[in-house]
């Protein structure tokens, strides 16, 4: 017991020895992202206004959601700093953000048909990112595998067992990539294409930075991810590279500023900074690699350095926010339910698929053509057509969140995700079954 | 006056029942519930409650449960969990089993190397761990990369396989210590009176030897199993969903959604590992494995032949390089360049461990208070339950140990959010900030998640110790604390510091409960700065440096507690011999 007292005792007093002179102000902010972006942000600020002390405090997004919801009766945080749109929507939905409108004239309302700030003025976008697909090329090049460009390719059969990605509903940033397929494509054709990409898939891994490690260590040969992994990948020297598809889609990363804030007008103060040009030359230091958002940054890029303003970067795709916000949970239980949880099956039936397709190459039997084209049906089938997953009373029972004590909503989560997966390993099931049978008549 | 004797009596009869003369062990066991409820039982059902509400109308269910088991996906899920589970205790034994019977029974001099190095598996540091393995087991892993010249690929970290291959190397040593431990406090004169009735070789081990030592391997048979049912960060780390835990941590911390089924698989989760733990209690029950002789040394030791020497070393340098290869793999990466799709690193340097030491002064000082802090809580609750759960007759003793056990079901995040919701509106005394964001908090998560490791050492440490012993001491005029104190506890030394050890080295590493509870980056242990180090391409090779410091860490924690509990030992000796 001595022991401990002393140990105690010793080590609060290392741990105020070690803690830097205390600053007049704190400033705390709780961010997702890595040191390599909040650090050159934190020197630049802390020389601007030497009397501040920022004080970065690291967790996943969805740890630091969670954190601010539940520490909300006796706040302690300044900003929240992190990517995903989706997660601000759930603090400005809970009434935990301070609404602000802070705005800046060069920083246009939206870039390439993604809206950059909050049009109610609670959170704002300071750097924009582009989806595209991230490959390792030593793997690449011993399995003998050509770089894809377009999204499409990677549902060709040479790259079976190649492909990585996370999910949706673990990473916000995953969920737009695949929210602006279905928005490009149309509900029924972009689910068959991601399903089609996703019998490729050689995992689904639960964060989103690991398909980034997973290309690095090369264990995966691609991956879709956004675009500053792979291209801060590439600058930490890993035999990495990564190409922009014709339809992407921009993302902005956000601040905001939480709600009770100790200290609001410094918190102001840094995300004005963040947003003034001197702000946004930092985002193109090689380690962080963001777009900025701002028009005047783009004044001295360096050279090859993508600029959304002037067509280097296409996102064809009109994305419509509502839409996504509206049907948001509902595509995530989707993609979970029929790709992550069920991949084992994807992945038969797919595999099925192409080999029944390679052996009939350029035959003609209709036979086994019409076998194969029914497999692609099932396997492309969904369990909720468009309609039924813009219904607000459908969306509501994924939704959970009773506003009221008197509200009722009709019908569970788990019932409903149990009839999906029936339906959907069944279709597998069955697709395989009709490949392996058009194999065989060939 | 007759009437006011009985009435003072009446009054002292009824101040005593009011306020009944409380026994130490009672009022143990009373601070312990009210910890254990404080810390544990209220701030898992402040979020677990969930689980027995109608989502639709925030009525009490039971219908989520009748969800859970409709469910195809989920009922395969507890069949995958029950499986790995099973498979991995069978491959733990085969890994500890040689290790922990060479060094017990044979005068063999790799036995201090076994002891050191036998426990540095459960120390896998977060995410840089998983890179390690992958690197070398993975799909193209260094192994495969070798075997791809002659076609081979095996795929040991694929599905369920993976699962259980990985599980058995990181959780082995909850078998080798505890059975170890056993071993040695086994009385030599049973080993004696078997052979002299002809009892030899395998049968002697079989019907005598391991029956004997049965309390240890049971309790680190059933941490390995409990713990593999309810761990996540394997089946996270090889992307293995279709498990039960990874379902639960899935659906509680996906964005916005919050579905209740997450929260009734974490109550599934709690309540199977109690009926696992009640299952392995009905082993053990009608069976008494005590024995009085202590301190002798345990079995007689056969010394070897040369030949049979060099075969055991091959035998525990083949288990030892299977064991530490993942630490091995972390070693490249930490002193590697670029390690990408190629067998080994590009190239050597150390510029990896210069960037982590400017970087990351504050945690290594954290970790080593908060681990030690809470290993040191866990062997104090440990040894405390163990007595009152086998030595009292408290009403409902059982129930210390179902709740000190429940919290290895109990997912990090839970436990996390728990305390954020509990707390947060606590303000401690002096301190000035709530209970939920001073740095105590997190030493009290450890503890918790902890416990149940130096609570099984504790117990099966208890259990091989003769009751005659401490009867022994009361009829020379003992008193029962100084029994306790100078009898029992100093008996118990070998399991407590097996308990002190296990709970350190995974405290030290410990990151979900961590991560949702740091309010401020000075006080943030060393997971948490391998979390922030491996969030970036280039700072991989910096968190496997941090990973690797960690490991170094707690072996020299290990050690040093182990000397300490050496010498006091020999103390003790020298003082009773004069």
């Amino acid at each position: 017991m001595k022991f401990l007292t002393r140990a105690l005792s010793a080590s609060a007093l290392v741990v105020s020895l070690a803690t830097p002179a205390l600053a007049a102000e704190k400033l705390v902010v709780v961010t997702s992202f890595p040191v390599t972006l909040t650090g050159p942000f934190e020197a630049a600020f802390e020389k601007k206004y030497p009397n501040v002390d920022v004080e970065i405090i690291n967790k996943s997004t969805s740890s630091g959601v969670k954190y601010i919801q539940e520490t909300a009766s006796s706040n302690t945080t300044d900003l929240f700093w992190a990517s995903a749109p989706d997660a601000f929507e759930v603090l400005k939905n809970d009434g935990l953000l301070l609404k602000t409108g802070i705005a800046n004239e060069q920083i246009p309302d939206n870039i390439s048909g993604f809206p950059m700030n909050d049009p109610e003025g609670y959170y704002q976008g300071f750097a924009a990112a582009g989806y595209g697909i991230m490959y390792n090329e030593r793997y690449l090049a011993a399995k003998k595998l050509p770089v894809p460009a377009e999204w499409e390719d990677l549902a060709k059969p040479e790259y079976f067992g190649h492909v990585g990605m996370s999910a949706p509903s673990r990473s916000g940033t995953t969920h737009l990539t695949v929210e602006a397929l279905l928005q490009g494509d149309g509900w029924e054709d972009g689910w068959a294409k991601w399903k089609f990409i996703a019998g490729n898939f050689s995992t689904v891994t639960e964060r989103s930075f690991g398909v980034p490690d997973g290309v690095n260590s090369g264990q995966t040969g691609l991956g879709i991810v956004i675009d500053f992994f792979g291209l801060a990948s590439k600058a930490s020297g890993f035999p990495v590279d990564f190409v922009y598809p014709s339809t992407t889609a921009i993302v902005p990363a956000n601040v905001g500023i939480v709600k009770n804030a100790p200290n609001a007008e410094i918190a102001a103060d840094f995300v004005k900074f963040l947003l003034s040009t001197e702000g946004q030359e930092i985002l193109m230091l090689p380690e962080i690699r963001r777009l900025p958002v701002n028009v005047d940054a783009y004044k001295n890029t360096p050279e090859g350095f993508p600029n959304p303003f002037d067509g280097s970067i296409k996102a064809t795709v009109n994305f419509d926010v509502d839409l996504s916000g509206q049907r948001y949970n509902v595509v995530n239980s989707l993609f979970d339910v029929m790709i992550t949880y069920r991949l084992n099956d994807l992945q038969k039936a797919v595999q099925a698929v192409q080999k029944a397709e390679k052996k009939l190459g350029s035959q003609n039997n209709a036979e086994a053509q019409k076998l194969i084209d029914e497999a692609r049906a099932l396997i492309a089938a969904m369990p909720v057509d468009k309609a039924r997953a813009h219904d607000p009373e459908f969306v509501a029972i994924f939704k959970q969140k009773r506003k009221a004590a008197t509200d009722v909503v009709e019908g569970r989560q788990a019932q409903i995700e149990q009839q999906w997966d029936a339906e959907v390993v069944a279709n597998y099931a069955k697709a395989t079954e009709l490949a392996d049978r058009a194999a065989s008549l060939l | 006056m007759s009437s006011s004797v009985t009435i003072k009596r009446g009054w002292s009869g009824f101040a005593d029942r009011l306020f009944p003369r409380l026994s130490g062990p009672v009022i143990a066991a009373i601070c312990i519930t009210i910890f254990l409820f404080g810390f544990l039982i209220l701030p898992v059902a402040k979020v677990i409650y969930v689980a027995f509400l109608d989502p639709g109308t925030g009525a009490f269910t039971l219908q989520n449960f009748g969800d859970f088991f409709s469910s195809s996906l989920f009922r395969e899920s507890f069949f995958n969990s029950f499986y790995a589970s099973a498979m991995s205790v069978v491959l733990a034994t085969i890994i500890a089993l040689p290790l922990a019977y060479i060094t017990t029974r044979f005068e063999f001099s790799g036995s201090t190397v076994i002891q050191s190095l036998g426990f540095i598996p459960l120390i896998m540091p977060p995410f840089v761990g998983a890179v390690a393995m992958q690197l070398l087991f993975g799909r193209n892993g260094t192994i495969n990369l070798l075997l791809a010249d002659y076609g081979i690929n095996i795929p040991f970290m694929e599905g369920l396989n993976g699962v259980i291959l990985v599980q058995s190397v990181h959780y082995f040593p909850f078998i080798l210590i505890n059975l170890s431990t056993s071993l040695r406090n086994i009385d030599r004169s049973m080993e004696e009176s078997a052979q002299n009735l002809g009892a030899h070789g395998f049968r002697l081990f079989r019907r005598v030897v391991f029956p004997l030592a049965s309390p240890g391997y049971l309790a680190g048979a059933a941490l390995v199993f409990i713990k593999v049912f309810d761990d996540l960060g394997t089946p996270l780390l090889l992307n293995v969903n279709n498990m039960l835990a990874p379902q639960a941590y899935l659906r509680i911390t996906s964005i916005g959604i919050s579905d209740p089924m997450g929260y009734v698989i974490s109550f599934i989760l709690v309540a199977f590992s109690v009926f696992s733990l009640w299952v392995s209690f009905l082993f053990m029950r009608g069976k008494d494995y005590t024995t009085t002789q202590k301190g002798g040394g345990g079995l007689a030791r056969r010394s070897l032949s040369p030949s049979e020497n060099l075969l055991a070393y091959a035998i525990v340098g083949l288990i030892l390089l299977l064991v530490l290869s993942p630490h091995i793999a972390l070693l490249l990466l930490a002193f590697g360049t670029i390690w990408s799709f190629a067998p080994l690193p590009d190239g050597y340097t150390i510029q990896n461990f210069v960037d982590m030491f400017s970087q990351s002064g504050g945690y290594i000082m954290n970790t080593l208070i908060y681990a030690g802090a809470a290993a040191f809580l866990d062997i104090i609750l440990g040894t405390a339950i163990a007595y009152i759960v086998l030595r009292t007759k408290l009403v409902g003793r059982q129930w210390l140990d179902y709740m000190a056990t429940a919290a290895l079901a109990i997912p990090g995040v839970v436990l996390g959010i728990g305390y954020l919701r509990t707390f947060n509106d606590f303000d401690v005394p002096l301190i000035g900030k709530p209970l939920a964001s001073w740095w105590v908090i997190i030493v009290i998560a450890l503890t918790i998640r902890r416990l149940p490791y130096a609570l099984r050492a504790c117990m099966a440490a208890l259990q091989q110790i003769s009751l005659s012993l401490e009867e022994a001491a009361e009829s020379l005029g003992a008193t029962k604390g100084s029994t306790i104190r100078r009898v029992v506890v100093p008996l118990m030394s070998g399991g407590i510091l097996a308990g002190f050890v296990t709970s350190f080295a995974t405290a030290a590493v410990e990151l979900s409960a961590t991560l949702m509870l740091v309010s401020s980056a000075n006080d943030a242990p060393l997971s948490y700065g391998i979390y922030v180090f491996m969030q970036t391409p280039s700072g991989r090779g910096t968190g496997a440096a941090l990973g690797i410091l960690a490991v170094v860490i707690v072996a020299l924690g290990t050690l040093t507690a182990q000397f300490i509990i050496d010498k006091e030992r020999k103390n003790r000796s020298g003082s009773e011999a004069a």
